[in-house]
């Protein structure tokens, strides 16, 4: 697999020289893959969103580089810009950051920004706005009008439209109802896979991380001790529960029967998997 | 360079002997400190303000970088200051004379008394700010204006604004950053461009900073009502201001050294 963003030796120190000092990411190196889905898992204040706020050159690694398709973002000024168009950004709560008249400006806010003709800003803005599932009869209204959801919907399109080709997204289904999240998850696998586009999801819910991402990374005080598939991530179960992590339910019940001697699938997340796994073992006669 | 970086009256917590005064005490001081400074005229009494200056700084613990640092944004006023006072004070000991403009011995020493006593006031009203948390500020600002309610000045009501303020900078300025990085992110230019598109480019800057205030005003209304609040009309205090012996050293030293500043630069000195 050939990498498309790495950290080398990155670290990050908040109001470095003030009393306030602290680090945030120390020696981090960190690999994403070119169309990979990769998932970023870490407790409140682990360093989630210092490290990918690093990753679009928003912030300047205290030490270390942060290399997009090979080349160091700081190289200069206009390097560091073009990175922020190849390498989309959805903050956390980005409902905050709708300023415009009416929803489709909003969106062209970032498309019109990189220097785009009228007409491809139009057709990225109707195309960010169906991934996301906003109708054509909504776009000349106010995004204040909205309902939290729905804005949030705008935010992820206005980065969408810049068509980047690394999605990543800070915590996108916080505070939604679990349709919210289904739905918004949907859309990011759809972005996802239409534009073959590498998506690096932030989150500190287990559960929707494990049944969305091919890979993992979990953040902790700063530094990545775990990567790799769901599955070989989550055989650390006691170790991230001590990190305040803890693995999704349904894996732990697995992970107990297997210690109680059953012979089961492992790679479970979800009931509905949990049902499949089980009822393919009663038929092949597993356990003891 | 994040915003929140910027220091400027910000608080450092700690357990100094300054840091114990009452606040009472420390306003009274910095209001004292700042008379005596403008009856200093020259060396001797310079030399007192700054020894004050220095043991109040020794004993509070502040780093002596945060104080410079403070220093920044008032570089500018003090290099015009300087300037000013080298060139248009008049003298009889002329040191070069280029053109109209002309430098005397008295307007050197003059920029010089200027810029350090600038420097000075600066330093102790950062000290002060730097060893009171606000709360206990605007509540011995409350405590000191009290007298005034006797002619309708709604004093309760104007420190219940100032604390409510000096909450929520750091809050917007957090939020300021936050708003920034989005836009950013969106390919948004806050530093290029001449002065109509740097305006311009505050837009999407400015719209969600002055909502989300909104909203957080709102909210905090709507907090406050739910808890009673009335105004100042018969409320009591959880903290209660109480002078102790050190406060009343801290006066009558700090008196002292104001009216023997003042004598002595009366005299000239
Ligand atoms: N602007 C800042 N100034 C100073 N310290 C900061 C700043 N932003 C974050 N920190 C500190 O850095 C650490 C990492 O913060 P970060 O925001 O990266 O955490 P996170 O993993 O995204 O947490 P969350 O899940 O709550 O979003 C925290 O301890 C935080 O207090
Ligand atoms: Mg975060």
């Amino acid at each position: 697999m050939e990498a498309i963003l790495e950290t080398k030796k990155l670290s990050h120190i908040y109001s470095a020289g003030t009393p306030f000092e602290r680090a945030a990411l120390l020696d981090v190196d960190f690999t994403a893959y070119q169309g990979e889905y990769l998932g970023i898992i870490g407790h409140t204040g682990s360093g989630k969103s210092t490290l990918i706020q690093h990753l679009n050159g928003l912030l300047k690694p205290t030490s270390g580089q942060v290399l997009f398709q090979g080349t160091d973002i700081w190289r200069d000024a206009k390097t560091t810009r073009e990175t922020r168009f190849q390498v989309g950004l959805v903050f956390q709560y980005p409902e905050y950051q709708l300023f415009e008249e009416t929803i489709y400006k909003d969106i062209a806010f970032g498309p019109k920004n990189m220097g785009l003709s009228e007409d491809e800003v139009d057709r990225r803005v109707r195309e960010a706005a169906r991934f996301v599932g906003l109708k054509e009869e909504q776009l000349e209204k106010s995004p204040f009008e909205l309902s939290g959801g729905q804005k949030r919907r705008v935010a992820i399109a206005g980065v969408i439209a810049m068509e980047p080709k690394v999605l990543i997204l800070d915590e996108p289904t916080a505070g939604l109802d679990p349709v919210g999240v289904e739905s918004i998850l949907g859309n990011i696998r759809d972005y996802h896979e239409a534009h073959n586009a590498t998506i690096i999801l932030v989150s500190h819910s287990m559960e929707d991380v494990a049944r969305t991402v091919d890979r993992l990374v979990v953040v902790n005080d700063g530094t990545l001790p775990y990567q790799g598939t769901p599955s070989e991530v989550f055989q650390h179960g006691q170790e991230l529960e001590a990190m305040g992590l803890g693995v999704p339910q349904m894996t732990r019940v697995f992970n107990r029967l297997k210690g109680m001697g059953f012979d089961i699938g492992s790679s479970v997340f979800t009931i509905e998997q949990a049902k499949k796994a089980i009822l393919d073992t009663l038929s092949t006669g597993g356990g003891t | 360079m994040a915003l929140k970086d910027i220091t400027l009256g910000q608080y450092f917590p700690g357990t100094s002997l300054i840091h114990k005064l009452d606040p009472r005490t420390k306003i009274l001081a910095v209001v004292l400190y700042i008379v005596a400074l403008f009856l200093a005229k020259s060396f001797v009494t310079y030399l007192i303000m700054f020894g004050v200056l220095a043991v109040a700084v020794a004993v509070s613990k502040v780093p002596m970088r945060s104080l410079v640092r403070g220093m920044k944004p008032v570089v500018f006023i003090l290099v015009f200051t300087a300037v000013i006072n080298v060139f248009y004070t008049p003298g009889d000991h002329v040191l070069v004379k280029v053109w109209v403009l002309t430098v005397t011995m008295e307007g050197v020493w003059n920029a010089f008394f200027m810029v350090v006593r600038i420097l000075m006031l600066i330093s102790c009203t950062f000290l002060l700010t730097y060893t009171t948390s606000p709360i206990l500020l605007t509540d011995g600002m409350e405590a000191l204006m009290n007298p005034l309610k006797a002619i309708h000045v709604p004093v309760h009501e104007l420190s219940m604004m100032m604390s409510i303020a000096l909450r929520f900078i750091p809050t917007l300025i957090e939020e300021t950053d936050k708003i920034m990085s989005a836009q950013r992110a969106r390919g948004a230019d806050f530093d290029g461009g001449n002065l109509i598109q740097r305006a311009k480019a505050l837009i999407p800057l400015l719209v969600p900073l002055f909502i989300s205030a909104f909203r957080r005003a709102d909210e905090l209304a709507v907090a406050m009502e739910c808890r009673c609040y009335h105004g100042g009309e018969g409320r009591t205090r959880m903290r209660q201001l109480q002078y102790k012996t050190g406060d009343v050293v801290v006066l009558v030293a700090m008196l002292v050294i104001a009216v023997a500043v003042g004598i002595l630069g009366f005299r000239g000195y």
